[in-house]
Formats: C-alpha cells, structure tokens, sequence
C-alpha cells in the first residue's frame, strides 16, 4: 500500500488519505479480486484509471465495497442484484436525510 | 457454555428439507441484514440467523450438529473440547466486535474456527498477513476535540517452536478530530503477521458514533431539538443552547414556530469546511394543571376571539 513501509503504528484516515490499486483493495476488502472486479463492471465501483492494472480505488469506496460485498454473500444475490439495492439504500438515506431536516431555514 | 438450537433461530422444523432451509434463511436475512434493516439488534439478530444457516445448510455440518443435539436440550450447559479458544480478538472500552463472519463460541466449539479469511485470497509463501477490521464507538464530542483510545487486541503468533499462541497488545490509536462515522482508520502493520517474509496486514477501525439522546447526525451537520416556550418564541428570546462541544447562547427571533431551524454556521463536525449545527425549535405549552393555569388559558381564548388555528383547513 501507499504507506506501507511507514512505522507500524502508523494511523491514517482512508477516506482522505488513501487510494488503493486493486491488489491492496483486494486485501482490504479481504475479498477476492475476482469479486472486485465484478463490482467495478457492475458499476458499484468506481475506480480511476481504464484497465485493472491502473484502477486506483478511493478510500472513500472501501465502505460500499465493503457493504456489497457483504450484501452479495449474505443476501446470495448477484452483482446486478446487489447494484440495484445500493442505489435504492442511497436513495432511502437521502429521503431520510431530508425528512430529518423537517423545519425550514431560517 | 450454552447449547444453541439453530432450528428455532431459523424457525424450520428439525426435520426440514434444504429447500426449506435455505428459504427461511433467505427470508429471515432480507429482514435482519444490517445493512438494510431498521430492525432493533439487527446486528446481533443476524449473526445468529447466518450462523444458524452456516451449520443447517450445509449437510455434513448439520449432521454433526444434529448428533450433538440429541445429547443436549437447549440451553443446557454445553462442555467444548479442549482448545477451541483461539484466534484473532478484541477488546477495550467501546471496541466492538471483529470481521464480520465471527461465530458464536459455542458453534466454533462444533466446527472449529472458520474466520472470514477464510473467504479471502489465499495465502502463499511469503504471503501479507491479512488486513482486519474492527469498530470503534466514540461520542460526538471526540469528533468535535480528537481523542486518543488504548484498544487491546489478542492475535494468534506461531511461537520459536512452531506453535500458536496468543499474544496480547495494547494500541494507543490517536482518533483525528473531525472524524465521521462510517469513515475508517487504518493501522499499518496491526493485522495478521504475514507467512515467511511477507509483511503484517493491517488492521482498519471504523468510526461509529455513540447513541445520541440529544444530537442527530447528518453528514458533517449536526441536529438539535430545542425546546422553547409559547412567549420565546413569540415575542423573542435569548436561550442557552447545548452544543456538542459547550453552550451557546442563541437568539430566538420573535414570532418563531414549531420546527423553524436556525443554523449556527460552522457548529458542526469540524473540518477544513465545517458542518453547520442546526437549531430546531419546538414550543411547549405550559400545563394546564391548576385553576390558576387554567384562567389563563381561558382568558387567553376570549383575548383572541378570531384566532383560528385551521383556518387554512377550512377551504
């Protein structure tokens, strides 16, 4: 990884501080590159760069893979399965987000 | 240690097919899943659910677990082999479980431990450790402030001689101020050791927030119900309010109702932008539970003959 060769306790915030190419998401994700692959031409992943070689993964991403990973294997739904629940869960927490700011600006 | 009736978890008959098994798993998991449930303990409901699963639907597992529960009734004592403790463990104040796929002592008692690395790439020589994960709790103030937290962990190390044990260590981890939930830290080199010269993995923390009895999150904006009385909020006031991090004093424009949301600008979760705190106004009447009480609200009537609150209703 990027900060691999920093001292152990060596603490760093992955949302910001970190991209992974997809060997270390691999291993992050403690799932299978195969399965990460998959995610990425399901489109519930999106890293930079064209082919698999290049994929820089954001840190930001290690929690949806994370959670689709674990929605696929629990739930034993397919990747296109899978796809279409995260966008419904985003568009369930966006319409609870704007329930919860009921009121108006003042 | 308590026998578990996983046949009640999954609620099918001892004498289900595959079919039926698989079926009420699937039904229960679509309910429980934590990651789309709602439900109260989906977490740990769902544990068991998937554990319960893991032995009944696969056949030779149910057939040893199903020999097993002839000598035993549920919830009696269960006595585990000899050394089915061991493996990769956490403690510490507010330290919540480990990967995901942790068993029940009793079901790793039945068929060893099988941890979620199991799922993941396999090792060869001179392989990485794997990377963990864990959860830590904190409260909405160690986000607005950084905390610092000792966490302990016990990890399995092949000693001089070839033999596992365990190891306990203890990590001071330094929580930057501003953090969210949902967002992960990462310790280099805290996972497994790696095989021959193959580096430690590392071990990733996500941040959860504490319940909240006062403070809601959304994003990086946090959210305060505030109540006020009928005469703050018509003819205006200055309030104490509670912040995260101290009280603020914050004025109530006259003529303010119910659910108005006043921002205190950069209140929130800091950060290079930091999130708004917002303010939501709740009027409480006072009780009327004395004739004295009750006087006023009668003569607060006959001084607003024409005020009709539904005036809007009636088209």
């Amino acid at each position: 990884m990027t900060t691999a060769n920093l001292p152990t306790k060596h603490t760093v915030l992955v949302e910001s501080e970190v991209e992974f190419t997809l060997a270390e998401f691999s291993r992050a994700c403690r799932a299978d590159i195969e399965h990460l692959v998959v995610l990425v031409y399901e489109g519930i992943l999106n890293p930079h760069g064209s082919r698999p070689e290049q994929w820089r993964f954001e840190g930001r991403e290690l929690k949806r893979a994370r959670m689709a990973l674990r929605i696929s294997r629990d739930l034993e739904v397919n990747a296109a399965g899978t796809a279409m629940l995260l966008d419904l869960l985003d568009e369930i927490s966006h319409l609870r987000a704007r329930l919860g700011e009921r009121g108006r600006l003042s | 240690m308590e026998f578990k009736d996983y046949y009640t978890t999954l609620g099918v008959a001892r004498t289900a097919t595959k079919d039926e098994i698989k079926r009420a798993y699937r039904k229960l998991a679509r309910k429980f899943h934590p990651d789309v449930s709602k439900e109260k303990n989906a977490e740990s409901r769902f544990k068991d659910i998937a554990e319960a699963y893991e032995a009944l639907g696969d056949t030779e597992k149910r057939a040893a677990y199903d020999d097993v529960g002839k000598r035993h009734a549920d919830g009696a004592d269960f006595e585990p082999p000899a050394g089915w403790d061991a493996g990769f463990e956490f403690t510490g104040r507010n330290f919540g479980g480990d990967d995901d796929a942790a068993h029940s002592a009793f079901f790793e008692s039945l068929f060893g431990r099988q941890r979620a690395g199991a799922r993941g790439p396999r090792p060869s020589a001179n392989a990485a450790g794997s990377d963990h994960h864990a959860k830590i709790q904190i409260s909405l103030l160690d986000s607005y402030r950084g905390v610092q937290r000792s966490i302990s962990l016990r990890v399995p190390q092949l000693d001089a001689g070839g033999l596992m044990t365990l190891k306990d260590r203890t990590l001071d981890v330094n929580i930057p101020k501003g953090i969210r939930a949902g967002q992960h830290l990462r310790l280099s080199g805290q996972g497994s050791v790696g095989q021959g010269n193959g580096p430690a993995g590392d071990l990733y923390l996500e941040i959860e927030f504490a319940p909240d009895s006062r403070f809601r999150i959304e994003g990086s904006d946090v959210y305060l119900d505030l109540p006020i009385s009928p005469w703050e909020a018509v003819l205006g006031a200055s309030v104490t309010v509670p912040t995260p991090d101290g009280s603020v004093q914050l004025s109530v424009p006259p003529g303010s109702v119910s659910e108005r949301k006043m921002r205190l600008k950069g209140k929130g979760i800091p950060a290079s932008t930091p999130g708004d705190l917002y303010v939501v106004l709740n009027v409480v009447l006072p009780p009327a539970d004395t004739a004295e009480a009750k006087d006023i609200y009668r003569g607060m009537a006959a001084s607003f003959p024409d005020f009709n609150p539904r005036r809007a209703q009636e088209a």
